[in-house]
Order: C-alpha cells, then structure tokens, then sequence
C-alpha cells in the first residue's frame, strides 16, 4: 500500500512593501489632507468615555538622520486595554475584555510642528510569548511613510514602570542597556494631563530600536 | 496564545531594504542598526478588527463616494483581487483601504502642487472588508502618471497604494499596484527599491477582461499575499465570533 500523501500547504511569498508615499492621508486620515469623505474615521479618538484605565497622552516627533522633524509621517498603535488584554480573539488570558476599546490608534506626524498625539489609556501587563513571563506594560507602534520602503515596528515602554521594565523580557534581549532607552518614555504632567513623550529616530546617534517582528 | 499562532519569519530578501538611494528620501528615513529579531507574542499576532458596520455603503466606489455634481473623468475601472496568507488560506474580514491619483495625476492633498487639475468629484480613496473568502473588490477611475521630485525627471507610473492589515498587527502591509503594460514601470525609482524582479512584478495588476463589466468598466486583478503562520485550527477561531 502506498504511503498517504502528506497534508502540505502551498507556500507563497509576501507581497512586497512599497512606501506610503507622501500622500498617504488620503487613504488613511483624508482629514488631515483637508477633506471629509467617510462618515466614520478611523483610529481618532480611541479611549472614549466607558473605557477602563489612567487617560493618558503619548506624543512626540519622528527625526530623521540630519536631526530633522519629519512631517508627513504615519502612526499607528496597538495595545492591550487597562487590564493587559487585546481585543482580539487570539487573546485568551483570563482577564476582563473592554468592548469599547479597539486597542488602535492611527494619526499622523502634523504639517507644521511635526509632533503627534494620542490620546489613549495606560495599558496593563501582558503574558510574554507563549504564556511565559509576563511584559511590562507597554504600546506597539508601526510607522510609514515617503521614504520608508517597509514599515517600521517598535514598542514604547513606561518611564514610570522601571521595576517591570527591567523585567521586561523584550527589552532585555536588547544587548547594549543604552538602546533600551529608546524605547521607554518619560512621564510628566501637562494642563492636568499626563504625557508620556516618545520622540522616535529613524537613524543616527540615536537611532530608535526597531524590531523585525 | 499557542505555537500555532506564530507567523513565520519575514522573508526580507522579497521586499525592499531601508537604505535605497535610488530613492532618495530613504536615504536620511532609513535605520542603518539592524532590525532586533523578535519571537511572537501576543502583542504581534494579535491585531485590530474591523466591522461592516463600520463603512459606509459607498466606501468601496470611488466613482460615487466624492460625486458632488457628476461622475469624476478617466477610466471606469474595477479593481478585485483576494488577500491570501503565505499557506493560500483567505484572509477573512480584513481592511483593505486604497487611495490614489486622479486620472489626470493629481492627489486631492494639500500638499500636492502638481498642474494637474483637481476632479471635483473624485475623492481618491475608498476602504472595503475581505469577505469569507478573502475577496475584496473596489471600482474607480484608472489613476494617471504624475511627476515627483526625485530625479529631475522621474514619474510615477500610474498606481494605487493598498493598506492592509491581515489577522495580527505583524502582517500589517502598505504597498502599491502598477498596471499591466504600463511603460513607466521600468523606469519608475520606486518600484527600482525592490531587488527581486519577480517579487516586483507580483505588484502589477493584470488585464482582467473576463472581469470586466460590458460597455461600462474595465477590470485589473490584483492578489495580495500576506504573511503566513502556523495556525491550523486556531483559524476557525480566529474569524467565528
Ligand atoms: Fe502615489
């Protein structure tokens, strides 16, 4: 008797990336191109009233490698809610779900000062890889835009969490202790609002860490 | 999260590197560190999603979504396609946004400037959910070429940027499709970032006249794959509730 046919997928290669271009606000927040098209925009304003958790405002600048703020960049994030769970159904820890909130933001660098906001809550710890040891709290950004030809992945962690930031299991496959600096934003108070600043370096001294996820 | 769930490495050889000078703007916006490789956790496979009712019934026709008092000019033109992952399984309920050129070349942004006239009644971008099948389809105007500063004399050759976001926030994908026969491709700097000729060529939408609707509108086919993973019976799951 023959032997059964394994069971194998076909394997196909990703579609290749190509940049967002500078016009990417069209099609992501037409708003910000100066038109109104959809009734319902995408990613604004994110942690509306019935969410759980510490309102909190993530900000900053993109440079480039010359030291200059860039100003046609896109921004997105994904988070898990106060409680450290995604809204999304791979996400089975045992932890309270927060159906008014998505976990994503999108916005874009600003024309003039080249600075983004987002308003959002604080999220909470999250089951590192495979169940293992926890994550410290923390915001997954991807970034686009004309002259990046692949998307950029990164994380922003807590200023204010550093007994769990040291622990962080992904910070600390980071070798060089100065890089993980990168990464963690500074609290401060502003207006009774509180800011985390996260200012992001695309190349240079400072260059961002940057995760091939 | 289960093993399964993990997507598998990208094969960075098929996309373009941060660094090409042929495209001049990436040469200050690219990392020159190497990406740090990270293993999935639940903050990679997992994603945000997206509902019906959360688009407008014209959000994925371009010809209506802007008309303001008449149809925009330029071809009428369908463009279709399924988003795949790396094993060819549909990418179910998955958003899909496009903008675009009008057809004379010009982006209704502020910051365009080009000659080009402004369509009054072309927006130039729509959005649309895969169904089961991980089909989507949008209908538009065949956008045009236009100029851009780069070279003295480089154009664009005619294309729509794609947004995709796929089941985990580790497949997100911005890329853009060319038009078959379209002679600009060969010269166009943005396409040149890619090195593997056959991985820039699966970005050009071919001629579809099987698609095509009869004395009304020409149509492209245009697949998408995104990255694949492990997940077996994990899928069903994923896309059930
Ligand atoms: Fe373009």
């Amino acid at each position: 008797m023959p032997a059964p046919t394994p069971f194998v997928l076909p394997y196909y290669p990703e579609t290749p990336s190509q940049t967002a271009g500078p016009y990417v606000h069209i099609g992501l927040i037409p708003n910000q191109a100066g038109f109104d098209i959809f009734k319902n925009n995408f990613g604004g304003d994110i942690a509306g009233p019935g969410v759980a958790g510490e309102r909190i405002v993530i900000e900053g600048r993109v440079y480039d490698g010359a030291g200059h703020v860039t100003k046609d960049v896109l921004v997105e994030t994904w988070q898990a809610n106060a409680a450290g769970r995604y809204n999304h159904p791979g996400d089975r820890q045992d932890k309270p779900l927060d159906d008014a909130f998505r976990g994503w933001a999108r916005t874009g660098t600003d024309f003039e000062s080249g600075l983004y906001r987002i308003s959002t809550i604080k999220p909470g710890l999250v089951a590192g890889r495979r169940g293992r040891k926890e994550m410290a709290p923390h915001v997954n950004f991807w970034i686009a835009s004309r002259g990046i030809n692949i998307g950029l992945a990164t994380r922003m962690y807590f200023g204010d969490e550093t007994t769990a930031n040291e622990q962080d299991p992904v910070l600390n496959i980071i070798e060089q202790p100065e890089r993980r600096k990168t990464l963690i934003a500074p609290r401060s108070q502003r207006d009774g609002a509180t800011i985390y600043t996260f200012d992001i370096y695309l190349q240079g001294e400072r260059e961002t860490v940057f995760f091939d996820v | 999260m289960t093993p399964e769930s993990e997507f598998h490495q990208r094969d960075r050889d098929i996309h373009p590197p941060a660094y090409t000078p042929v495209y001049k703007t990436s040469v200050l916006r690219s990392p020159r560190i190497p990406l740090w490789s990270l293993q999935n956790s639940l903050s990679e496979v997992t994603g945000p999603t997206f509902t019906r009712e959360e688009l407008g019934p014209l959000d994925n026709d371009l010809i209506l979504n802007y008309a303001k008092d008449g149809k925009p000019i330029g071809e009428q033109t369908i463009v279709h396609g399924h988003v795949l992952d790396g094993n060819g399984r549909p990418v179910r309920n998955t958003l899909v946004e496009v903008w675009q050129a009008n057809a004379g070349g010009r982006y209704r942004h502020r910051n365009d400037t080009y000659i080009a006239p402004i369509d009054p009644n072309f927006g130039g971008c729509g959005r649309m959910l895969t169904d089961d099948n991980g089909y989507y389809f949008f209908r538009t105007v065949k956008p045009g070429a236009y100029p851009f500063r780069n070279r003295v004399n480089s154009w664009r050759p005619a294309h729509i940027h794609f947004s995709v976001f796929g089941s985990g926030f580790a497949q997100r994908l911005i890329t853009q499709m060319y038009f078959e026969g379209d002679p600009l491709i060969p010269h166009d700097s943005i396409i040149a970032t890619i090195p593997d000729k056959s991985a820039a060529d699966r970005l050009t939408a071919r001629l579809d006249l099987n698609g095509s609707l009869p004395l009304e509108c020409l149509a492209y086919r245009f697949d998408i794959v995104l990255r694949g993973s492990r997940q077996t019976l994990f899928e069903n799951k994923l896309h059930g509730n």
